[in-house]
């Protein structure tokens, strides 16, 4: 095993404190992203708590990996990874959404520390992910930049814009992440706008594709660690995972794209999750 | 030297500032050869980043290389810029206060051949409308030197309006630019006009034209944001009447601002603009701008509507 069971079990642990993170931003009664906060929770985990270098007294070090969602309405998972690395304090996820609140529906860098750039208009992300990978190229920052995509979001064509050119402009250090919960807002994928498979398409864009469990914590690590030995070309790992995973009542469930709990699933919810 | 062509202005000026300031950065869309950012290319390959024929994603990876750092500037015709891009500018850099910069060239109807697609009517609308977002339209190429590095030099997005065609300088060469100021070009008591771009070239051809006539004050306003209404409203005080000359969509653009501002003064104000219409090909600048009322002579039929138009 080539990660400590200790590792991955504080990994784990992170994943779980991300969803119940996820969950107090939500709090009762107001709709969130649930569903694909939680498929990507295991991955955001993993680059919060175990890949990226990053200082949480002082998320503008240049000297920095980056993180950005693409898919911008899981702004949420991503608050509770910036509470848990100390970047945002925890009481602030409690505001979110709320008139005035630092923690916005989608994410703003200016009002949250640790926000690379707005994202949330679907598909623009893996485009600033590339000028940010070009960014600290060219300023001489041997570091990467991780890009959370949807697989929803993958029938924008500005993604395939940015997958066409990143091989092109040699952006070894972009990593492309695809949440394949294989659910949009509507319903299943392959009901309403089949953007499936994604390998062979990216592929085809001259990317170096690994295909992973996106909630298996060694499969997440293996493939995150696999992607510094890749030069010449940007990796896109293909994480298969379940929308609304961890939340029994929420899984493969179209309706927790954007829904709301009642004070009985919240209870529910977090038990399921300590 | 003295440049008689906006374009030339630009990318000369451009690539000047590429050797003060190694953080600029230049991102095309394949039409490097008519925006001339070919010539900061040549002199900075590895800060050239040639995007291929995708505006959209052109413009989002300037916003990640600004998170960089760098001062990225995005090139393409001014339809497409603004237009094809502009949610990206919106949603990332706008609302990100990111400090990327836009060139629209071949703006209004400069590119005249090419017909409807590559005539920008409603850039200024459109880039005025967003909030952050500054609006700079140079008169002529004079004047587009300065207002490049003031584009440079400003922290934040800005949108830059660039003509294709040569003509004649109407400002002085070397002038500073200050963005957010109106310049005047020629006083005059009886009616102020304000133009824009080449258009202001026009302006002092109809004033000039009616000088036994009319007195006829000309502000330049290369600034389309941020300018003060008070600014305007100044300019306009004392005259009999107002007329905005602009090569844009009077829906929107100078008229449209000019209006804002003097609203309450009592003052008639006359739009010589393109009347909420698409432009068409033609075989010469001067067909087109005709074609579309955007001549000396509409200025003067104006300036005499205004000022008879006082109380």
């Amino acid at each position: 095993m080539k990660y400590s069971a200790q590792e991955i079990a504080r990994l784990e642990e992170k994943a779980r404190a991300i969803r119940r993170g996820t969950l107090e931003c939500m709090g009762i009664g107001v709709a969130g992203h649930v569903g694909g906060s939680c498929s990507s929770a295991d991955i955001i985990a993993a680059l919060y708590f175990h890949k990226m270098k990053y200082d949480p007294q002082n998320p503008q070090d240049p000297d920095r990996d980056r993180f950005l969602l693409s898919k911008g309405h899981v702004a949420i998972a991503q608050y509770a990874a910036l509470a848990e690395a100390g970047i945002i304090p925890r009481e602030w996820l409690k505001t979110t959404k709320q008139l005035g609140s630092r923690l916005q529906g989608h994410p703003d860098r200016l009002k949250t520390p640790g926000v690379e750039a707005g994202t949330g208009s679907l598909g623009q992300g893996l485009s600033i992910g590339l000028g940010m990978a070009l960014g600290q190229k060219l300023a001489g920052i041997a570091r990467k930049t991780y890009v959370l995509l949807g697989d929803g979001e993958i029938a924008e064509g500005q993604v395939w814009e940015a997958a066409l050119a990143a091989p092109i402009l040699g952006a070894d250090n972009l990593v492309a992440i695809v949440d394949n919960n294989r659910l949009q807002a509507t319903d299943f994928i392959k009901k309403r706008f089949n953007t499936l498979p994604l390998a062979p398409k990216f592929q085809g864009f001259g990317w170096h594709v690994i295909e992973i469990d996106g909630h298996d914590m060694e499969e997440i690590l293996s493939a995150l660690d696999a992607v510094d030995e890749i030069k010449g070309v940007p990796t896109v790992i293909i994480a298969h995972t379940v929308k609304g995973k961890g939340v029994s009542f929420a899984e493969n469930v179209a309706a927790y794209h954007n829904g709301a709990l009642n004070a009985e699933q919240y209870e529910q919810a977090m038990t399921e999750l300590a | 030297m003295s440049y008689t062509n906006q374009r030339k202005a630009y990318g000369e000026t451009l690539t000047a500032l590429g050797a003060e300031n190694p953080k600029i950065v230049a991102l095309e869309a394949d039409l490097g050869n008519s925006t001339m950012s070919r010539l900061f290319q040549q002199a900075y390959p590895e800060r050239y980043f040639e995007m291929g024929i995708a505006e959209a994603n052109m413009t989002s990876v300037a916003a990640g290389l600004a998170q960089t750092g760098f001062i990225p500037v995005t090139h393409s015709f001014a339809v497409f810029s603004g237009g094809r891009a502009f949610d990206q500018l919106r949603q990332t850099i706008a609302i990100g206060k990111l400090n990327v910069k836009v060139c629209g060239s071949s703006a209004g109807c400069s590119d005249f051949g090419d017909g409807a697609t590559h005539q920008s009517v409603e850039d200024i609308a459109i880039m005025r409308a967003i909030p952050n977002m500054t609006v700079l339209c140079p008169a002529d190429a004079n004047e587009t030197v300065g207002a490049v590095r003031a584009m440079i030099e400003l922290e934040g997005p800005c949108y830059i309006r660039i003509n294709r065609n040569d003509y004649s300088n109407v400002t002085e060469e070397h002038a500073p630019f200050k963005i957010g100021v109106p310049t005047v070009l020629r006083e005059g008591r009886d009616v102020t006009i304000f133009a824009i771009g080449y258009m202001t070239t026009l302006a002092l051809e109809a004033a000039e034209a009616l000088k036994d006539e009319l007195s006829v004050r000309v502000v330049n306003v290369s600034t389309l944001k941020p300018v003060r209404e008070e600014t305007l409203a100044a300019l306009a005080k004392g005259c009999r009447g107002v007329v905005t000359a602009e090569e844009h969509s009077v829906v929107g653009g100078l008229g449209s601002i000019v209006c804002q501002a003097l609203r309450g003064s009592g003052l008639p104000v006359e739009l010589v603009g393109i009347e909420d219409v698409f432009g068409c090909s033609a075989h010469s600048y001067d067909e087109i701008l005709g074609h579309l009322g955007l001549t000396q002579e509409h200025i003067q039929e104006a300036a005499r509507r205004a000022a008879k138009a006082a109380r």
